[in-house]
């Protein structure tokens, strides 16, 4: 679900990034109003224990397993805020160091995977305890359910925002993510299931301290239910219709007016070269060809120089 | 998993990070603004990337070998090609398959591939030449929310440790599990299976969380007061603005050029 740069448009990726930044510094002061000076080492070594706690899996069936994200047993362990940036942190070092997710499209991979896969982990899983009460069973059932709807819901936001940019058609991009991502969310419900089994036994504290409040939170309740609701309703119709999402995006200036304004900012110039396109394209590859040959001219000759200095040395 | 930073000594290497960082966001902001099929445009974009390449003695089979992981998500615009706009040609593949493919939809789908594949590559760069610590002071000297910055240095600092930490839980959960070689079948019901693993993430969660309090103890040991202690930044001097002026101008040169050629 790490979507790469290049398969966001930029006004799809710049709105991301901006409800981003948003959510992301509300999340900053809440948790440093909750955790104080603890803040800083508490959320980065449980962002390192959901990074390292990706690398878990166990076979399924064939070559196939299940493995965990983690932002749904994040959410019920920690509570909504901290999570936000604790699964922000491990996008944000997913992209910036092992290329896991696109710089520019980071804003749409923390929107996806830190915010709705939390705020929607965090509406159903209180959701599901008021119905499923505070047995084990219950408790576990929810866990699971919790996990597979925050993984399938996260993967409908990727693909509504890929047919939005204009990538993958909205009747191919959203049936294809949710199909993948149903089964994916099955091992992650499970191991989510698991792990809550697992602390139950050894630290129920753990899990009644950050679920137990009803009072406050509102705002994320509200605000995962209405995602959760709004993209499981929104996604049959913008797949059965595709144009549906184009109409959508055309109507607010997303697709149409954003791009083609700028690039007729820019009437038609008259440059030598470049309003050929096939001369353009000659002329950059020779540039392109001297640029790097001469690079690599400079290199090599600098590079020369640097073992008859050491031999001298020696 | 491996850390990304390549110890080579490279001119570029030597650059101060904030110069790295703006670059690779202002050249992946314009590559994004790029329209489809602008080649001269695409061109000039690598051959600037292939001489950073070369310069910054990562060697190519470095640099593209971590590229390649970034494709499998080029499947999301594949269908582009097939359910493009018109026109659409019937294309007949070994006689009997008859592929509709639309010329636009092509162009997209390379354009967005090659697109992305530089952007990749950008990344690679500037993780690959330039050190965490540098990473995370430039950010921080180009003023992102010092809070967040230290949570992510906290991060990387224990990150090693608990990956090492998981992989022996994992050693230990296979040599419990009588596998076979050969058999892919391990012991117990899938859901069995998950139980184990989830019982491994608890268990990491746990050891976690009690981790953070030692450091927690610890920072406070050292005197610790809720603000952590920034490292000196390399001086933004001259030099540095001659080269972010340069990295705006080239890129909005280039980035003018694709608008110009592209459709």
């Amino acid at each position: 679900m790490h979507i790469p740069d290049g398969f966001l448009s930029v006004p799809v990726s710049i709105v991301l990034w901006l409800i981003s930044i948003v959510v992301i510094a509300k999340a900053l002061k809440n948790v440093r109003f909750e955790l104080g000076d603890k803040q800083v080492p508490l959320m980065g070594v449980l962002a390192a224990a959901i990074f390292a706690g990706q690398m878990l899996n166990f076979s399924v069936t064939g070559g196939t397993s299940g493995h965990l994200l983690g932002a749904a047993l994040a959410t019920i362990l920690l509570g909504p805020w901290s999570a936000v940036i604790v699964m922000t942190s491990v996008v944000s070092v997913q992209a910036l160091l092992f290329q896991d997710g696109g710089i520019l499209a980071l804003g749409a991979n923390i929107f996806n995977m830190a915010i709705i896969g939390v705020f929607v982990s965090f509406f159903m899983f209180r959701l599901l305890k008021n119905f499923a009460g505070k047995s084990r069973e219950g408790l576990l059932i929810s866990g699971f359910v919790t996990a597979w709807i925050s993984i399938f819901i996260a993967s409908l936001a990727c693909a509504i925002q890929l047919a939005l940019s204009g990538t993958s058609p909205a009747n191919i991009a959203i049936p294809a993510m949710a199909a993948i991502h149903a089964l994916i969310g099955i091992g992650e419900g499970l191991i989510t299931a698991g792990a809550l089994a697992f602390l139950l036994a050894t630290r129920k504290d753990l899990i009644e301290s950050t679920t137990g409040k009803s009072s406050n939170h509102t705002e994320i309740l509200v605000g995962g239910g209405l995602i959760a609701v709004v993209l499981a309703v929104m996604s049959p119709i913008a797949s059965s219709n595709p144009d549906g999402l184009e109409w959508v995006a055309e109507q607010q200036g997303f697709l149409g007016t954003a791009q083609d304004s700028l690039y007729n900012i820019m009437p038609d110039y008259v440059m030598p070269g470049i309003n050929d396109p096939s001369l353009a394209t000659i002329i950059a590859g020779i540039i392109g060809v001297l640029i790097v040959f001469s690079v690599s001219f400079g290199i090599a000759r600098s590079e020369k120089k640097v073992p008859v200095r050491e031999e001298v040395r020696d | 998993l491996l850390e990304i930073y390549k110890p080579v000594s490279s001119p570029i290497h030597q650059l101060e990070a904030r110069v790295k960082i703006i670059f690779t966001l202002v050249f992946i902001i314009a590559i994004s603004f790029m329209p489809s099929g602008a080649w001269p445009a695409y061109i000039l974009i690598y051959s600037i990337i292939l001489s950073l390449i070369i310069s910054s003695n990562l060697g190519m089979s470095f640099v593209l070998k971590r590229a390649l992981l970034a494709t499998p998500f080029v499947f999301a615009a594949i269908p582009l090609i097939i359910y493009g706009p018109e026109p659409v040609v019937q294309t007949r593949i070994f006689e009997f398959i008859v592929i509709p493919i639309s010329e636009t939809g092509f162009l997209r789908f390379l354009s967005i591939a090659i697109k992305s594949w530089m952007s990749v590559q950008l990344a690679i760069i500037l993780a690959a030449t330039t050190h965490f610590a540098d990473l995370m002071g430039g950010f921080r000297a180009l003023k992102f929310p010092a809070i967040f910055i230290s949570t992510i240095e906290l991060m990387w600092r224990y990150l090693f440790l608990i990956i090492e930490e998981t992989s022996r839980l994992i050693r230990a959960r296979s040599s419990r599990s009588t596998t076979i070689s050969g058999n892919r079948k391990s012991g117990g019901s899938v859901f069995w299976r998950a139980q184990v693993t989830g019982g491994m993430a608890g268990s990491l969660f746990l050891r976690s969380i009690e981790r953070s309090e030692r450091v927690y103890a610890a920072m406070l040991a050292r005197g610790y007061n809720g603000t952590p202690i920034e490292r000196e930044n390399q001086a933004f001097g001259k030099e540095e603005w001659w080269l972010t002026i340069a990295t705006i101008l080239i890129s909005g040169f280039i980035l003018f050029i694709a608008i110009l050629t592209g459709v």
